[in-house]
């Protein structure tokens, strides 16, 4: 049957099990367009092309399944960048769709064209440019293939205009349906290992039964492996404690014993300096990211290293493991607890008092701030306390990138996997709105709250109209310092509190207005008694947005940190704890 | 210096590596193969491309300068394109590498004879004679054709065009004890 490239294009998203496309038409997409009225699947239209990449990587996030966007060429495409990017460094599965000029207007100068291929290659998985109509429905296969498997990550599809458009000879296509082996034979350069060696796995538990301070390093590879229960299983078999990246967070329940919380720059001490100390890492897709490490240098000096990762490239790539896994994490993990259980349990090392020096850890360095008074500007920590005892547990967390997200993953006890939505390596100001408006489409049950900074939330506010619109109720939570805290936390403590370009003000723009101007209910909350009730108000509404906005300390650090170029060992502690050291 | 001790000189500095890269037959992959070296600021020092005897595929052959970086990394990020299919590095002690050269030199009649003479040391070829100039080719090991570059370069070397090296596995001598894949 002979068809247009456009109704192959949609037809082809349908076969692959897509429920919703994130998009913005234009020129070059818009024939495209046409079919989507007539198909089952649901458009979301969105004010800016970055909110649509962001919405499909928050999709992604929640569901594990690959979030859709769909934008035009030239401007449309360049504004998807960054989300590209995103999902590139977090490994987020998302299949990007964009419009072209025609084929035979490629390399003209041509009104809205841009070399999307070349500038999206950098930040994609995979990207082709497809060129006639009757290779639609393969290149489509393949991009959710290849954003699905192996490691995850975005695939974009730029499709010119003359072979979807009914109108042009061009976009006459005989339907097919590519088999999975014409996907497979059609990649012949792509077979993601999914298996561990057997002797490294062996290798591996030996290390382990013999180690006397472990740590489970557990990274975002955790999740996009659905290996969150296979983590838990190894974990209480070994009895060996867990760190949880900031990618990680929910991949093993903050509330188990055995959970040390996030490593890293703001980790928390115990967690921080257990990887430290330790005498075996056990790194399960994990990347030994910049912020985890410190000081490279001084890293976990004494901790010999065992690697799982589905990617080749990260073994090695920062730290050299004593024994490299490349394999699905799931599958390792399983294999490696068999192998682990197999072993005589008389030669398995008593982590008793490992365990104990963490706890005692624990104990004198758990995460503090000081109470404001009332009439006194609100402590992000405090707020941040209330949204989580008052919001159900298996809420969705999105957010932005600065003090509130550090905060946000401290003070959140994440006990399931998939509630935590962030933007961790790109670190992308302006993630949380969208990011929650899609985790929300890819699970309407659930509550969805976006923690914001006031400056995050001024890049992408805008899309708070597309869920006033689209009736998909998230929650934002603003914390208001009227600064970007971050760099202004950095100015204060490494500039000698010489602020340059960080005040915001906490009234330009008012939040509240600008909410409801866009279709949300809105609320400011300013003293510590109003916290607890405009969040139950929030949580009670489940027809509309809701924004609040909470006037908070710009006073108040993220602690503990571990300055920049400095190794884990100078850790820095609330300065109320006195000094880091052991 | 006489050709034959270019056979001292038969392997490229040390701070070069030969890859074989085979890629699919498509557009866009040198682009990708050459922004991943690019964007990790690794330098080609020389490059050759040309399909297979199986069209699907093309093999790249890249001498890269590594010294700044591990060679392993630039293997691994490479593997991870999804178009490339397989990566050898060649050792030069054990492949067979070519180029080509063609070099436009001064050739007056007092010295043309004497050049005809060198090319053919070479086993060069004279492509090409003008009425003061000769156009030569060689193809041979890459020491080889910087030999003759050497040799060509007091003459008058007025233009000079290499393709960069290929290069395959040298055979094995032996009868081979385990199977050998088909194809």
């Amino acid at each position: 049957m002979n068809i247009s490239g456009g109704e192959a294009l949609i037809r082809s998203l349908e076969l692959e099990g897509v429920e919703v496309i994130f998009g913005l038409p234009g020129g070059a997409i818009l024939p495209v367009y046409d079919p989507i009225i007539d198909s089952p699947i649901r458009h979301v239209l969105v004010r800016h092309e970055q909110g649509a990449g962001h919405m499909a990587e928050g999709f992604a996030h929640a569901t594990g399944r690959p979030g859709v966007a769909m934008v035009t060429s030239g401007p449309g495409a360049t504004n998807i960048v960054t989300p590209l990017a995103d999902a590139y460094m977090d490994s987020v599965p998302m299949v990007c769709i964009t419009g072209q000029v025609p084929t035979p207007s490629i390399g003209t100068d041509a009104f809205q064209e841009c070399d999307t291929v070349g500038i999206t290659r950098g930040v994609t998985k995979h990207n082709e440019l497809v060129t006639r109509a009757e290779d639609i429905p393969l290149a489509i296969r393949q991009a959710f293939h290849i954003a699905t498997t192996g490691r995850p990550g975005p695939v974009l599809v730029d499709i010119p205009k003359d072979i979807v458009d009914p109108m042009n000879p061009n976009s006459d296509m005989s339907w097919y349906w590519p088999s999975d082996a014409d996907v497979s034979s059609s990649l012949p350069g792509y077979k993601p290992t999914m298996k561990g060696h057997p002797r490294k796995i062996k290798d591996a538990a030996e290390l382990i039964a013999r180690a006397e301070r472990p740590v489970l390093y557990a990274g975002g590879g955790i999740l996009k492996a659905r290996a969150a229960e296979a983590l838990l299983e190894l974990a209480e078999m070994t009895g060996i404690p867990v760190v949880t990246t900031l990618m990680a967070r929910g991949a093993f329940p903050d509330d188990h014993e055995l959970c040390l919380g996030m490593p890293g720059m703001h980790g928390n001490y115990t967690a921080v300096t257990a990887m430290q100390r330790s005498d075996l890492l056990i790194a399960l897709g994990s990347r030994f990211d910049d912020r985890v490490t410190g000081k490279l240098d001084g890293f976990a000096p004494e901790a010999k290293i065992i690697h799982v990762d589905i990617d080749p490239a990260e073994l090695g790539k920062v730290r050299r493991p004593d024994v490299p896994i490349v394999g699905d994490c799931r599958l390792v993990i399983e294999e490696l607890t068999r192998a682990v259980a197999a072993l005589d349990p008389e030669r398995r090392v008593d982590l008793t008092p490992w365990r104990q020096t963490l706890s005692g850890w624990q104990e004198r360095y758990p995460l503090v701030y000081e109470q404001s008074d009332d009439g006194n500007l609100l402590k992000p920590q405090y707020v941040l306390e209330q949204l989580r005892d008052r919001s159900p547990s298996d809420t969705i967390v999105a957010s932005g990138v600065g003090q509130h997200q550090m905060w946000t993953s401290q003070y959140w006890r994440f006990n399931h996997p998939y509630t935590w939505v962030n933007s961790g390596g790109l670190g992308t100001m302006g993630f949380s709105v969208p990011a929650a408006i899609g985790a929300k489409v890819g699970c309407p049950d659930r509550t969805v709250w976006a923690i914001d900074g006031d400056g995050c939330f001024q890049m992408t506010a805008q899309e708070l109209v597309t869920a006033a619109t689209e009736r998909i109720p998230v929650k934002i939570a603003i914390l208001n310092n009227a600064y970007l805290g971050m760099v202004r936390q950095w100015q204060e403590m490494f500039y000698e509190e010489r602020y340059s370009e960080v005040y915001l003000s906490p009234d330009l723009p008012d939040y509240v207005k600008w909410s409801e101007a866009m279709g949300c209910i809105a609320l400011r909350v300013e003293s510590p008694d109003e916290v607890g009730p405009a969040i139950d108000k929030a949580n009670e509404i489940d027809d509309r947005p809701v924004v609040l906005e909470f006037r908070t300390d710009s006073g108040e650090k993220v602690f503990p940190m571990v300055p920049s170029g400095k190794t884990n060992d100078e850790i820095v502690v609330d300065p109320v704890q006195g000094e880091g050291g052991r | 210096m006489s050709p034959q001790s270019a056979a001292g000189r038969d392997v490229p500095a040390p701070r070069h590596h030969v890859l074989s890269v085979l890629v699919e037959n498509r557009s866009g992959v040198l682009a990708r193969v050459a922004s991943l070296f690019a964007r990790r600021g690794y330098n080609i020092y020389s490059l050759a491309v040309a399909p297979t005897d199986d069209e699907r595929f093309s093999r790249i052959t890249v001498v890269v300068d590594v010294e700044s970086a591990p060679l392993e990394q630039v293997v691994k990020q490479l593997n991870k394109l999804v178009n490339v299919i397989k990566i050898s590095e060649l050792d030069p002690r054990d492949s067979v590498e070519r180029e080509l050269m063609l070099v436009t030199v001064k050739a007056p009649v007092h010295v043309r004879s004497e050049l005809i003479e060198l090319v053919g040391v070479f086993r060069g070829r004279i492509l090409d004679v003008g009425h003061d100039e000769l156009a030569v080719s060689l193809d041979e090991h890459p020491a080889r054709l910087d030999d003759l570059e050497e040799l060509l370069r007091p003459y008058g070397i007025i233009d000079l065009q290499r393709t960069g090296r290929v290069a395959l596995p040298k055979l094995e001598r032996t009868p081979s004890t385990g199977l050998r894949a088909a194809g």
